[in-house]
């Protein structure tokens, strides 16, 4: 038996709860942009048997009941539309949006730059430069509400995981790992790498825009300084960490 | 407006509903009641919509006075309840008299009981529900002095019982493959469906660690994982081997492997062990799976055809004595021939 090993694109069901479609076995650009191209195709056809959707790094999840709805039944409906065109060049959906988020980079406040810059290969200056020149897609959004997952950096920030946890990154950090960054919800231990501080809230649960980011959208963090995101954090009612909103045509 | 006020409250107790649907692919599980069944009962006692809002209590519940009359429902693991000092019967449904004191204590098995009210709890809904989600900062437990909001009801009946459903110690459940079970060598499943678990006390909404002697389950071929979806019931195997039921409350995406997923209808029976209860697991085909749950679904929409009359059990008359039991009982200790 090959361990771990999807021939993609593959159909898999998930307990009773639903199915997957999966657009390969490592996280590359090209199957997340897939997974997240496909989920819309299918959404649009509005199917009864599917009440909610989601794409993960590189799948995309049809939440149903299996009880209820055969399994084949879908998965055979669900193939027909993965046979339909190549997936791996489809276009992103309509209607995205692009984020323009303020963040501190390096300093007391993110106090790891240094050190993901030299795992990186890079000096902390061509560091903050690569973060704020990248434009960065929403690969998915999970483990908290609203916790958007970006990529993709270049290859020179393929750094692993620290071994040990950092015990608490504050709600709004930047941290860095396996290409991506990832922009915390909550306070949260992790082993990723803390290079840049927002005041951006990913889950706003009373405001009209509970989860500013999904699945696509894309960001852009820009670098102010220590003072600046002061000034931010002490005007922040609306959550938005000064952050720019624009929809992406 | 109707209010259930808090007098005393156990650690943990919190609002609940059949959860918060739609928001997976932002991040945000469905959650609510750890034991759905039980809120599916509570609305078959008291006639009721499933949607309305219920109170969870984890291993021991609280005193509550209710501001004006109101019918309530006792459901899930069973809890000592008196209403004005007398034993109120558990899996059933009640009138609470207006400023009449509710005590409900410890349980007797089982892990979470829930108090269903008449017209259902009328906390703001977030996001669509009321339900309790406290990882992510949606609603917090319920705090001694507090004043709950309850609900219009349109019910009248009082006095129904439904079968205890025997979901309360463990016992055998069932298992569906999941994305990564053939990842897993056959004699690691093998072994896992042979042990015989017991539930650690280290178990919460979110999860339920399994503990046994002996290996752990991780494959020794084993490579690291790209994060995929979670659904609740999905058994994952940590790093060293451990197993855990992942619960109402799980995340959306994790990335240790899953072996397999418990049945959503068996799912109760894992969140309602005690500490210490053994569980079993054993696969099903995906097709016994389907029809197994069918079944259940279609149980739980039934479950008002259930209900019956209460007749009181002389087992949870705890002042047994100071009834009358039969008409003109002779005493061996009195004269007969004493008595007015």
């Amino acid at each position: 038996m090959s361990q771990n090993h999807v021939d993609c694109p593959k159909i898999r069901s998930v307990g009773l709860n639903g199915v997957l479609v999966t657009f390969g076995d490592k996280a590359t650009d090209a199957a997340n942009r897939a997974a997240i191209a496909f989920r819309t195709a299918v959404d649009e056809q509005e199917w009864p048997e599917v009440m909610e959707s989601s794409s993960t790094l590189v799948s995309a999840f049809f939440r149903t009941d299996l009880a209820e709805y055969s399994y084949d039944r879908l998965r055979a409906r669900l193939n027909e539309v993965l046979q339909s065109r190549d997936w791996s060049n489809a276009a992103l959906p309509a209607g995205r949006t692009l984020w323009t988020i303020p963040a501190v980079f390096g300093t007391s406040r993110a106090p790891q730059l240094a050190e993901a810059a030299e795992a990186a290969g890079l000096t902390t200056k061509e560091a903050e430069a690569e973060l704020t020149a990248t434009r960065l897609r929403v690969l998915t959004v999970g483990f908290a509400p609203g916790q958007p997952y970006l990529g993709t950096l270049g290859t020179a920030w393929n750094i692993p995981r620290q071994v040990g946890l950092s015990p608490n990154i504050p709600a709004g950090a930047l941290v860095a790992a396996v290409r991506q960054i990832c922009l915390f919800t909550k306070d949260t231990p992790t082993g990723w790498r803390h290079v840049g501080q927002s005041a951006f809230q990913c889950f706003r649960p009373r405001s009209d825009i509970p989860f500013p980011l999904s699945p696509g959208d894309e960001v852009q963090f820009t670098s102010i300084t220590l003072q600046e995101l002061a000034s931010i954090e002490a005007h922040n009612a609306d959550g938005n960490g000064a952050a720019l909103r624009e929809v992406l045509k | 407006m109707t209010g259930l006020i808090v007098q005393q409250i156990g650690p943990g107790v919190a609002v609940q509903d059949l959860g918060r649907p739609g928001f997976l692919a932002k991040g945000l599980t469905t959650s609510g009641a750890a034991d759905h069944r039980a809120v599916y009962e509570g609305a078959a006692l008291l006639r009721q919509s499933t949607d309305l809002a219920v109170l969870e209590m984890v291993s021991t519940g609280g005193t509550f006075e209710a501001t004006a009359p109101i019918r309530i429902a006792l459901t899930g693991a069973e809890m000592a309840t008196k209403i004005n000092g007398e034993t109120a019967a558990w899996n059933a449904s009640h009138l609470l008299p207006a400023n009449t004191k509710l005590t409900i204590g410890p349980s007797r098995d089982g892990t979470y009981g829930y108090l269903h009210v008449g017209g259902g709890i009328t906390t703001k809904a977030i996001l669509g529900s009321r339900a309790t989600h406290q990882s992510v900062g949606l609603g917090s437990l319920v705090a001694a002095g507090q004043t709950l909001p309850i609900g219009d009801d349109k019910g009248k009946e009082i006095g129904m019982t439904l079968p205890r459903d025997p979901r309360f110690s463990g016992g055998d459940i069932r298992i569906v493959a999941s994305m990564q079970t053939e990842d897993f060598d056959a004699d690691i499943r093998e072994r896992f469906e042979a042990t015989v678990f017991r539930r650690d006390p280290r178990a919460n909404r979110q999860g339920t660690r399994l503990d046994s002697d002996g290996t752990g389950f991780s494959n020794p071929k084993q490579l690291s994982i790209v994060s995929e979806v979670i659904v609740p019931g999905d058994i994952q195997i940590t790093g060293d081997g451990t197993p855990f039921v992942l619960m109402v409350e799980c995340q959306t995406t994790g990335g240790y492997p899953r072996i397999g997923t418990v049945l959503p209808c068996d799912l109760p029976r894992v969140a309602q062990a005690p500490a210490g209860a053994t569980l079993r697991f054993s696969f099903v085909s995906l097709g016994d799976a389907a029809a197994i749950q069918a079944r259940a679904n279609a149980e739980l929409l039934k479950l008002g055809h259930s209900a019956k009359p209460l007749i009181r059990d002389p087992h949870t008359m705890q002042d047994l004595l100071s009834y009358q039991l039969v008409g003109g009982m002779i005493s061996a200790h009195q004269s007969p021939f004493e008595q007015g």
